[in-house]
């Protein structure tokens, strides 16, 4: 039996069994116990300036480390403030614990103040969440909640506690491991793959002529970049990537193909569209990667590996599924080729795919119109790659920036590209670049960021202040919201409906105002420089305002709903020169 | 409008794209059988999900069973095998069940139950109804000078039928559970009736 101690305590007892030594959160009146618990404790707290932020800021420590990302709030508004993270991390399978603050046990279901039902808020966009009803509940709850929120499909977990269960003392053990995993009968995350399904993949693999690996997220999580560089180099299989899987396969490799999808590089989409096989791995199909289900892949056989049963024939019917973790699947994978002495059954039609790629490579690379007058987004992520040597972690919000890092960057290490790619949250870049910088403090972090999203979130430059905390962040800054102005341009006679901000406000000023450092470009000449000086300042956030040309657009693009046979490549002719003079103020 | 390029390049034309989507199938109703932990909010987090993905629940049915802290429940759900698939693995999926499958194609007893409170205007009526309840192998649950109450088990058309039959005689109230449903243990067992 353990010392009797506050539920509180308790709180924190169990966050050092899990290992945990950061937290993000903003306090309040219900979850005032336990920060009075986290006073005395060597964990540390990152006090975000919006629930939100801190969210985000808990999915980028997840996300840079592979750690479970733990975010407190107090109920109520703080906990509902949290609730587009919660999605966020949900979409994008996250491991995340949410602790949430909630009125005593006697208040529930009254309107008290601050009341919110946040398990009922939560239950769709939550692997699992709880109402701890009691202190004695209080320790095996918050385990299972690491337990699940970390295996399997990571996803986050909310556990809801009310004020009075932290503040009831108790002398209740802290469970052991087992006990946690016993007390889950309904839950058993299944990572060996079936050997004979393995074996059936084996046998489409050997035999077919132009394969494709299309990697995502799952393998990340899995770490499953030796055995994806060593199956594609072994029968020379291309390799393309969704935004979550960047880095799962490195894309300086001569058989990267880059992403694929809505976005996606002209060659990715096309090797996907004249495969004969495509091997799925930790990917689920979704509707920016497909297009039109009818044509995607058409003629392809799909291997899909996943370690969730319920993505199996969610979107797509697939030749071979294989549930399980992606690692061990493509150990067996290996182990039964080489056992099997493979060789390429078509070593001739083999190297012609490869060399249609080549030449697919060659004569569509992803490119931009140069201009000597005003600076190109695209040039900017350029510059950064070249400056950081490809070393940096990039950390984008949601729009036409986010696309353009995902583009103009070449990612070669997992967890090096981490973005909101499911949920598609503005405002996600500048938190949860603070959070991978303090996960992964060893590497250089770049938040790219768009002037709309960044308006989203952009109070928690403080936060990276009061931290030195010292990410860069380049907004590219068009003074619209890019990626809606492109729709409207393409697909709505360039109506450009409430996208353009017609007041900007000074970011330079505003993040000096800040305790922050900015800079600002406005020529293709001076970003190098700018980019070097932000470099050279570590010890708080520097933020470089790049006014870039207002109305380029994203190419490659696939419009939603159309084959990849529709792809734009390239500007449509007879476009309004670009106006490149710009406002502030 | 836009200038776009697609299989022109070098690789054979792809004229009829074989289809990838998954077909939509005969809608009919499914009997699917749950096990569940039985804690805070498990109802409303089976029903929120099967509601949240678009799909409508013909009818539910929960209880307690043998074990401590499990119940079991019946839940009737119209689609096509794709969407019960669906439904099947995402409930799966939580984490508070523990076991689920689709019962529709496996030998199986299903059960409702009917207390329904009928009309006796006349000595006739009061006989007919008498008799009717006793075919069925019903049960007269509760007498007034002016209805029965009846009380009725069986599977859903057996429920239907005693419904039409006693309709001309006025049913002042009724009520009917949703189905509940158990497997077979033999495969070759008689006929259910």
């Amino acid at each position: 039996m353990a010392k009797e101690r506050r539920g509180a305590d308790i709180v924190i007892e169990v966050l050092q069994t899990e290992g945990v030594d950061l937290v993000f959160g903003v306090p309040g009146g219900a979850i005032m116990e336990v920060y009075d618990a986290l006073f005395s404790s060597d964990i540390v707290h990152i006090l975000a300036r919006h629930e939100q932020g801190a969210g985000h800021m808990a999915e980028g420590y997840a996300a840079a480390s592979g750690k479970v990302g733990v975010a407190f709030s107090t109920s109520g508004p703080g906990a509902t403030n949290l609730v587009t993270a919660i999605a966020d991390a949900y979409m994008d399978s996250r491991p995340l614990v949410f602790i949430t603050g909630q009125v005593p046990t006697g208040l529930i279901g009254n309107d008290a103040f601050q009341e919110v039902d946040m398990v009922g808020i939560t239950r769709p966009i939550t692997k699992h969440n709880f109402l701890v009803k009691s202190v004695e509940e209080l320790p095996l709850k918050l385990r299972q909640a690491f337990y699940i929120a970390r295996t399997g499909r990571p996803g986050p977990v909310v556990v809801d506690i009310p004020k009075d269960v932290t503040q009831h003392k108790s002398t209740v053990d802290i469970p052991s491991d087992r006990e946690v995993v016993e007390s889950l009968p309904g839950y058993k995350p299944h990572y060996k793959g079936n050997i004979q399904q393995i074996k059936k993949a084996v046998e489409l693999i050997v035999a077919s002529q132009r394969p494709v690996l299309y990697v995502g997220g799952g393998a990340v999580y899995a770490d499953a970049q030796k055995e994806l560089v060593e199956l594609a180099e072994m029968l020379q299989i291309p390799v393309t990537t969704t935004t979550q899987g960047k880095g799962a396969f490195p894309e300086t490799h001569p058989l990267s193909l880059q992403m694929l999808g809505m976005h996606g590089t002209y060659y990715a989409n096309m090797a996907v569209y004249h495969a004969d096989l495509l091997i799925a791995v930790g990917a689920r199909f979704d509707d920016r990667v497909t297009g039109k289900i009818d044509e995607f892949a058409p003629e392809a056989k799909i291997i899909h590996i996943d370690i969730d049963p319920a993505s199996i024939s969610k979107t797509i019917n697939v030749d071979v599924p294989i549930v399980g973790d992606a690692k061990l699947i493509l150990k067996k994978l290996l182990a039964e080729l080489k056992k099997r002495k493979v060789k390429v059954l078509y070593p001739v039609q083999r190297k012609k795919w490869l060399e249609q790629i080549e030449y697919w490579k060659k004569n569509y690379p992803l490119s931009y119109d140069w201009s000597d007058e005003v600076i190109k987004p695209q040039y900017v992520i350029e510059v950064i790659y070249k400056i950081t040597k490809g070393e940096a972690t990039i950390v984008p919000g949601v729009g036409q920036h986010q696309m353009w890092a995902a583009m103009f960057y070449r990612y070669s290490y997992p967890r090096q590209f981490i973005n909101s790619g499911g949920l598609g949250t503005m405002g996600f870049g500048l938190p949860a670049g603070i959070g991978a910088k303090l996960g992964r403090p060893d590497r250089e972090v770049w938040v790219i960021d768009g002037d709309g999203s960044f308006q989203m979130t952009m109070q928690e430059i403080i936060t990276a202040v009061q931290y030195k905390v010292p990410i860069k962040v380049a907004i590219l800054n068009n003074g619209f919201l890019g990626m809606v102005r492109q729709w409207q341009e393409l697909f709505y006679e360039r109506r450009y409906s409430e996208t353009c901000f017609g007041v900007q406000p000074d970011f330079v000023k505003l993040i000096e105002a800040m305790g922050g450092v900015a800079f600002r470009a406005t020529k293709p000449d001076e970003v190098p420089q700018v980019i070097q000086k932000a470099r050279e300042i570590n010890d708080r956030p520097v933020v470089i305002d790049f006014w870039v040309d207002k109305e380029e657009n994203v190419f490659p693009m696939v419009p939603a709903g159309k084959s990849y046979r529709d792809m734009i490549v390239k500007k449509p002719k007879g476009k309004p020169k670009a106006d490149t003079k710009y406002l502030v103020g | 409008m836009a200038d776009t390029i697609g299989r022109d390049e070098g690789l054979k034309v792809v004229t009829a794209p074989k289809f990838r989507k998954i077909p939509k199938g005969k809608v009919r109703k499914h009997v699917i059988d749950l096990i569940v932990q039985n804690e805070h909010g498990v109802l409303s987090r089976i029903v929120t999900l099967i509601a949240g993905k678009g799909y409508n629940i013909e009818s539910l049915s929960v209880g307690e069973t043998h074990e401590k802290g499990l119940s079991r429940m019946t839940i009737v759900v119209e689609g096509d095998q794709r969407v019960i698939e669906q439904v099947v693995k995402q409930l799966r999926r939580l984490i508070s069940t523990i076991k689920v499958r689709d019962l529709t194609d496996l030998p199986h007893i299903e059960r409702e139950l009917l207390l329904v409170k009928v009309n006796l205007g006349s000595q006739r009526a009061k006989d007919e109804v008498f008799r009717l309840a006793q075919i069925f192998g019903g049960k007269i649950v509760d007498v007034s000078p002016s209805s029965y109450t009846i009380e009725l088990s069986g599977d859903g058309s057996k429920i239907s039928t005693f419904i039409e039959l006693v309709k001309p005689f006025g049913i002042k109230e009724m009520i009917r559970t949703g189905k509940i449903a158990l497997k077979r243990d033999f495969s070759e067992a008689e006929e259910e009736g």
